[in-house]
Order: C-alpha cells, then sequence, then structure tokens
C-alpha cells in the first residue's frame, strides 16, 4: 500500500512536471489548471506512504527488509518509530515526504507572484522530486519485502538511540528542503525572468523557516555529540557536521541578501544564485551523508551505487539550473544602486564573507575524498578549519555589528560613530583586562567581541519605543544577540575549560577548577536492550554541598556495541562533564572530568538565533495575512458595490 | 561618490569584490590544506620517510599482541602497531575506545616524537563491521589478516 502511494505520487509529479513547462511554452494549455491540486494531492499520497513505514516499524513488521535491518522488537517504541527514518531508504522517504508537502503548501497558499512563476516554481520542484522518486523506487525500496520474515531485527545503532536524534534528522531535513523551495522559487523566477522584490517576498518565509529549521538541527546536533560520544567537544568539523554546517551557510547568506532584494529591488542575480548554491549545499550534504564515502559517526551506510545516484541527481539538478543562469543571467535587469557605505554594502560584506566561508569548508571537507582520488589518505581538522574560518568570522562579526545601525541607499560613517564607542571602550577593556589574564589570540578576541556584539546588538532598539518595534526587527536584533552569545560561549570553553584524566580508587576524591569529585561507588544497572556499569560521583562546587552525576560505560547487545553516557552537572555559569573510562588492573578506575566555564551558552546562542528567525518568520507571515486579509476585503466590497 | 559609477559599473566593483574574496579564501584554504591535512601513514612509511615531529599525522596497523602495558598512573598506555614489516611504538593518555585491544586495528592520531615515539592524541578502533575507520576497512579486505599473522 505505501509502495502502491508512492507509485502514484512519483506519477502526479511527472504530470506536474510536464504541466508546469508546457504552461511556459503554450500559456493557457490544458494541463495548466491541474498544476496546482495535482501537487496537493501529490503531497498527500506521499505522506500516506511515509504513515504506511512508521506503521510497520511501530507494529515491527519484520517481513519488510528495512525494519528486519534497522529495528528489533526489544527496543523502546519512541526508538522504532524514529528508526523509520534512521536509515538511509527512510530517510529518503522523509525527505520527498517533507518535499512534497512544501511542494503542496506552495501550490495551496501562494498567490502573490504571477501564475507562471508558480507554475514554473511548482514544474522545477517536480522536477527534483521526480529524481528522488526514481531513487527510492529503482535503486532503495523502502518497503522491500523479506521472504521468509527475519525471526528478529538487527537493531539500531545505539549511538543513535537517543531522543534528541530521534527527532535531530528531521529537523535537518525540513532544513535541507525548504531550500528546495528556495531552489524552485529561484529556477521559477529565471524561467519566466520575473525576479522582482515580490519575488523575494515570496520566497522569504521559505529561506527563514529551512534556516530555523538548520539553526535548531545544527544546535541540537552539536549538544548530542557534545553529551553523546564522551569527548568533550561540540564541535569536531566531522564532514558529517559541515554537511549540515554548509547549507546553513548558503541559507544564512540568501537570508540577507533576499532581505535586501525585498526591501531594496537590488542584488538579483546574486539572489538566484544563492538559492541555487543553497539547494546544492544541501544535496552535497545528503551526498556526503547518504553515500558512504566518508568515515564518520554517521555515515555506516556504505553502498557505492546510491553514492552513484545520489551524485547524478546532484549533477542533473544544479548543472540543469546553473544553464539556466548562465543563459538569463544577463537578462536580468539591474538592481538600485547604492552607495559604499550603506546597508545595502554591509550585507554585500556579509554575503562575500559567508561564501568564503563556504569555500574553505567545502573545500576542507571535499579535499580528502579529491586526494584519495589521488592516491593520498588525508584527514583534515580543527587545525584547518579553526584558523582558516576565524579568518573571516571575525571580520564579518565586526560588520555585523555595525551592518543594521546604517541606513539604506547611503549613509555617513560618522553618524553611527558614536554609538560605537561605548561598546568599542568595552571591547578594548575587556581585551586588556584578558590579556592581563594571559590568553590565547583567538579566545580572547572571541570573549572581547562577543562582549562588543551584545551591547551592539541591541542598540537598533535604542530611541524606539519597546511596543511599537515591529517583529522582524525583534527577530533580527535577538538572532544578532544570540550569535555574540554563541560567541561568548566558543571562547570561554576554549579559554577557560581544564580537563582532568585520572585512575581513581573507589573513595578517592579528585579536583578538576573549583570542583572536589569523590567516586562514592561503581555498581552494575540493566535497561531495556543494554547492561551497563555505572559510577556515582559527588560532586561538590568550592565546598558547596555534593550533588550527583551517574556516569555509565554500557553495552547493548543487539548489535553488541559499547558506549559511553557521560553525565553532565550544569550550574548557570558552566558544566561540569565527567566520563567513566574502565577498569585498570590495580582496581583503579579511569575517569575523565571536564570543567567547561559557560559553555552553554553556545547552546544557548543557538537557540537564541534560532528564536530570532522564528520571530521575524512570525512577523512576516503575519503581515502578508493581513494584507491578503485587507486586499480581500477591498475585492467583497467592490463586488458588492458592484451588485449594489 | 556613488552619483559617479553607473549601475553597470557598480555591478562590476561587486563582482570583483566578490571574486577577490573567494580568491583569497581559496588561496588561504589551499596554503592552510598542505600546511594542516594530516596524512596517514603506514608503520613501514613512518619507518621510511619519518613526518617532521610536530606535523599532525595518523598512523594506522595492528596493536601487536603483547605489546600493551598501562603506566603506573593507570591513563597512559603504550602499546606497539605494526603492519608486519615494521613497529612503531605508541603512547596514549585518555579513555581508549571500547574496542580497542592487542592483535586487533587501529588508528592513532597525533605527531612524531623526535624519538621515534608517536604520541597520539586520540585513537579510533574498529567498532564493529559497520562503522570501520576508512583506512581500517581498506586494510580489512584480507590484508588485516596477514598482517594479524604477520604480527602474531
Amino acid at each position: 500500500m505505501g509502495l502502491a502511494a508512492l507509485w502514484l505520487a512519483a506519477a502526479l509529479a511527472a504530470l506536474q512536471l510536464i504541466g508546469g513547462f508546457l504552461s511556459l511554452r503554450l500559456p493557457g494549455n490544458p494541463l495548466e489548471p491541474v498544476v496546482r491540486p495535482t501537487a496537493i494531492v501529490q503531497a498527500a499520497l506521499v505522506a500516506v506512504a511515509f504513515a504506511c513505514l512508521i506503521a510497520v516499524f511501530w507494529r515491527t513488521d519484520l517481513s519488510v527488509a528495512l525494519v528486519a535491518e534497522n529495528s528489533h522488537s526489544a527496543k523502546p517504541l519512541l526508538y522504532k518509530i524514529a528508526g523509520a527514518w534512521g536509515n538511509h531508504e527512510g530517510s529518503m522517504l522523509l525527505w520527498v515526504t517533507i518535499m512534497a508537502l512544501a511542494g503542496g503548501c506552495v501550490a495551496l497558499l501562494e498567490r502573490r507572484l504571477p501564475e507562471r512563476t508558480i507554475l514554473a516554481t511548482l514544474a522545477a520542484q517536480a522536477f527534483v522530486s521526480l529524481g528522488f522518486y526514481a531513487f527510492l523506487l529503482i535503486a532503495s525500496n523502502p518497503f522491500a519485502r523479506l521472504d521468509p520474515a527475519a525471526p528478529e531485527g538487527q537493531g539500531l545503532n545505539p549511538l543513535l538511540q537517543d531522543p534528541g536524534l530521534a527527532f535531530h534528522p528531521p529537523t535537518l531535513y525540513i532544513g535541507y528542503v525548504g531550500l528546495s523551495v528556495a531552489f524552485s522559487f529561484a529556477v521559477g523566477a529565471l524561467l519566466t525572468r520575473e525576479v522582482s522584490p515580490a519575488f523575494a517576498r515570496a520566497m522569504r518565509p521559505w529561506v527563514l523557516g529551512a534556516w530555523i529549521f538548520l539553526t535548531l538541527g545544527i544546535t541540537a546536533g552539536s549538544y548530542w555529540a557534545y553529551y553523546e560520544l564522551g569527548w568533550g567537544g561540540w564541535w569536531f568539523w566531522d564532514p558529517v557536521e559541515n554537511a549540515s554546517l554548509m547549507p546553513w551557510l548558503a541559507a544564512t547568506a540568501l537570508l540577507h541578501s533576499v532581505s535586501v532584494l525585498a526591501s531594496r529591488n537590488a542584488l538579483r542575480a546574486w539572489t538566484v544564485m544563492l538559492g541555487v548554491v543553497a539547494f546544492a549545499m544541501s544535496m552535497i550534504g545528503t551526498f556526503l551523508v547518504r553515500s558512504g564515502v566518508l568515515t564518520s559517526v554517521h555515515a555506516f551506510a556504505v553502498d557505492p551505487e546510491r553514492g552513484t545516484f545520489i551524485l547524478a541527481l546532484l549533477t542533473i539538478n544544479i548543472g540543469a539550473a546553473l544553464t539556466i543562469f548562465a543563459l538569463r543571467a544577463g537578462t536580468v535587469s539591474e538592481g538600485e544602486r547604492f552607495a559604499v557605505v550603506s546597508r545595502e554594502s554591509a550585507l554585500v560584506f556579509n554575503n562575500v564573507m559567508l561564501t568564503a566561508i563556504l569555500g574553505i569548508v567545502l573545500l576542507g571537507t571535499l579535499y580528502p575524498l579529491l586526494a584519495e582520488a589521488l592516491g593520498a589518505q588525508v584527514s583534515v581538522g580543527p587545525p584547518y578549519f579553526n584558523p582558516a574560518t576565524a579568518v573571516f568570522v571575525l571580520p564579518m562579526l565586526v560588520v555585523m555589528a555595525i551592518g543594521p545601525l546604517l541606513r539604506w541607499r547611503r549613509d555617513q560613517f560618522a553618524r553611527v560613530r558614536p554609538v560605537l564607542i561605548l561598546p568599542l571602550l568595552v571591547l578594548i577593556g575587556v581585551a586588556i583586562w584578558l590579556t592581563i589574564y594571559g590568553l590565547h589570540v583567538l579566545p580572547l578576541l572571541g570573549i572581547a567581541l562577543g562582549t562588543g556584539l551584545l551591547m551592539v546588538a541591541l542598540v537598533p532598539l535604542r530611541g524606539r519605543r519597546l511596543r511599537t518595534v515591529t517583529l522582524p526587527l525583534w527577530g533580527m536584533v535577538v538572532a544578532h544577540f544570540g550569535i555574540g552569545v554563541a560567541l561568548l560561549g566558543v571562547a570561554c570553553d576554549s579559554a577557560f575549560s581544564t580537563e582532568k584524566l585520572v585512575a581513581a580508587r573507589v573513595g578517592e576524591t579528585v579536583a578538576v577548577g573549583p570542583w572536589l569529585v569523590r567516586l562514592s561507588r561503581i555498581e552494575p544497572v540493566a535497561g531495556p536492550n543494554w547492561t551497563a556499569l555505572e559510577a556515582t560521583l559527588a560532586a561538590s562546587y568550592s565546598g558547596a554541598a555534593a550533588d550527583e552525576l551517574k556516569p555509565q560505560a554500557r553495552s547493548f547487545w543487539t548489535p553488541v556495541q559499547q558506549t559511553n553516557e557521560s553525565a553532565i552537572l550544569t550550574r548557570w555559569n558552566g558544566q561540569l562533564y565527567t566520563v567513566l573510562g574502565e577498569e585498570a588492573d590495580d582496581g583503579r578506575w579511569q575517569l575523565r572530568l571536564w570543567w567547561k566555564p559557560f559553555v552553554t551558552l553556545i547552546w544557548l546562542g543557538g537557540m537564541l538565533v534560532a528564536l530570532g528567525g522564528a520571530l521575524a518568520l512570525l512577523g512576516r507571515v503575519a503581515s502578508d495575512w493581513r494584507r491578503a486579509i485587507a486586499a480581500g476585503k477591498i475585492v467583497y466590497r467592490r463586488q458588492r458595490q458592484g451588485r449594489g | 561618490m556613488s552619483t559617479a559609477i553607473k549601475p553597470k559599473h557598480q555591478r562590476l566593483v561587486l563582482v570583483l569584490a566578490a571574486l577577490a574574496a573567494l580568491i583569497a579564501a581559496a588561496l588561504l584554504a589551499a596554503w592552510a590544506l598542505r600546511n594542516q591535512a594530516s596524512y596517514f601513514y603506514l608503520p613501514a612509511e613512518m619507518a621510511t620517510k619519518p613526518p617532521a615531529a610536530d606535523r599532525a599525522v595518523r598512523l594506522g596497523g595492528m596493536v601487536e599482541t603483547g605489546s600493551l602495558t598501562t603506566a603506573p598512573d593507570g591513563v597512559t598506555i603504550s602499546f606497539i602497531v605494526g603492519d608486519g614489516k615494521a613497529k612503531v611504538p605508541v603512547m596514549f593518555t585518555g579513555i581508549t575506545p571500547d574496542l580497542f585491544k592487542e592483535g586487533s586495528g587501529v588508528v592513532a592520531e597525533g605527531h612524531r616524537r623526535a624519538d621515534g615515539t608517536f604520541v597520539a592524541d586520540n585513537l579510533l578502533a574498529k567498532h564493529d563491521e559497520k562503522y570501520v575507520p576508512r583506512e581500517m576497512q581498506q586494510m580489512s579486505n584480507g590484508e588485516a589478516h596477514q598482517k594479524v599473522e604477520a604480527t602474531k
């Protein structure tokens, strides 16, 4: 049944594609009115297929090959359901599902643009979807049967059995696929030569939505890596992390250039280009994660055929889009002009810097693959990424602080100077104070700049009555403030963290930072599908009453694997992070302890950034809504007058 | 000022500025990659053409049976990684990965000290059949077994 729904949906996507493109050539052809309903029905059908997949995972129907390979009857229900998208085929189905739903929403809701542009957009969307349908139906059918049914499933990788991770992939996918809508809009607008502020306004909510989900997904993924992998780090420049970071960088750039296009009608070709690039990054991300060309904690399915297929899809989609872009870019007329000192310039600077960072991350991520093709095995890690990206991140953040204060079109730098003096003084003060403290350059710059950013981010609110500030402005202020908060967290973590690695006897006390940690006892515990050794630690902060932490060394039996479950104690000013290792020969236990001051600010900042995005989205949608209602009223009144 | 710039020129200036920044980024990336990418070595390669001290590299091979010792602090271990042709002593401080054991494969990330000892910051062991460091995976196709045999 799921399969049948999938075939039907694919057929409808083909119809949508043909109808959409035909309407470009032959306006008023009979297929034109069917395009929108087709998109909606297609969305409904895929949703049914996806529901079927969840149902077989829920029941643990072992006659379905995918279930037998990735699930187990002894798994907790949440992970049974999450197992539906925790694997290759399921995640691809999730991808087309979200994509079709997004297409359906565009078809249902978007009425502002010329009908031709919408049809072209839906056709582009169908084109991309069709590729994925072909992929699902030919190369990786999620509903393939096993005959006879397997006696028991193989289970899900225990590292992935975590409540946070059940929601992490769908969040990222929504982000990836939201960018596919931006991509389709860009292609649609190019095909019909309608690159206008109206186009930017129609595209903006999708970019914002995708960007919010990407931000949330990355923040959650980073926290997951932090507490689950037990290495005490929060970002590893792991290729799969980069795979989610690159679309985010592109989406961030797109978000800013779209707002220039929407309000100032400039940066037209550039915005369209970014729309294509952002989705290209999503596809590259999917390719990297799902093709198995990389080794990382996430990528454990190795299947060259699938990799080739995704690569082919990537080449076709992006190649086609770039060809259209190359053919049509010249016909996209010039945008409005602006001066060197203006908000547009600041946003252009932001875009260029983001693109540069994107390039650096992309090169660093792909370089090992290129090198391997040439016969050398190479890995690229933090020693490359940290300094190379910092070179561009720091100037970008400075401009981010100033940009929102500038006026559109043309401005004098002298006008904003007085506002900046106080934050600048604070920044210098902090820097001097920290130099006395004896810090490395990067953390120092980070903390100083972070503090400055926190202040400057609030400046746009100065002189306004808070109740009259619009939601999008609030969104920008909150998001920029969040960047400052996250930067502070990152810098504090790298500047002030202390680490202790010891072998301790039961009853022994270890000091780390301001903490005294006592190993009280070690005892075995059992969970639904694992057993573990659990240490009980009594930790007291500067002589205060002790709190208990219980890190575990877990052994899963389906599949057989061991993980270290860290235990974390959060205070307002940081986190104590503990990991239990192995028993040494003489009865001592390995313990790894970190005191990480203000590390939580990293994820708090990430959440603030997402919240800022959500506020902006809410504001835009609300104002669109009001405008639509107002327009509706006018039409209604005219009709009544006409009748009267 | 902007009155003097024609629209066409403005676009040109923007494109040039963007290009300049991107080229700078690419150059920086290429330069940093040459210096910072960490290359993968087998023990035999490490013996014949050792990398510069303090340069981050990865060393992959089999943990020799009987070579694993734990220092009195309980958290520092040393062992020998071999590939049947050469042997490299390795030192590591930390919690070892779960499937790290004698006679099985390992990839050590770290640098080679001037005295020839490899100081590892991180160890990657063979986790299970599905998740294997890429270098180990190629080895496991027959080659690994030979190597284990050879080091016995």
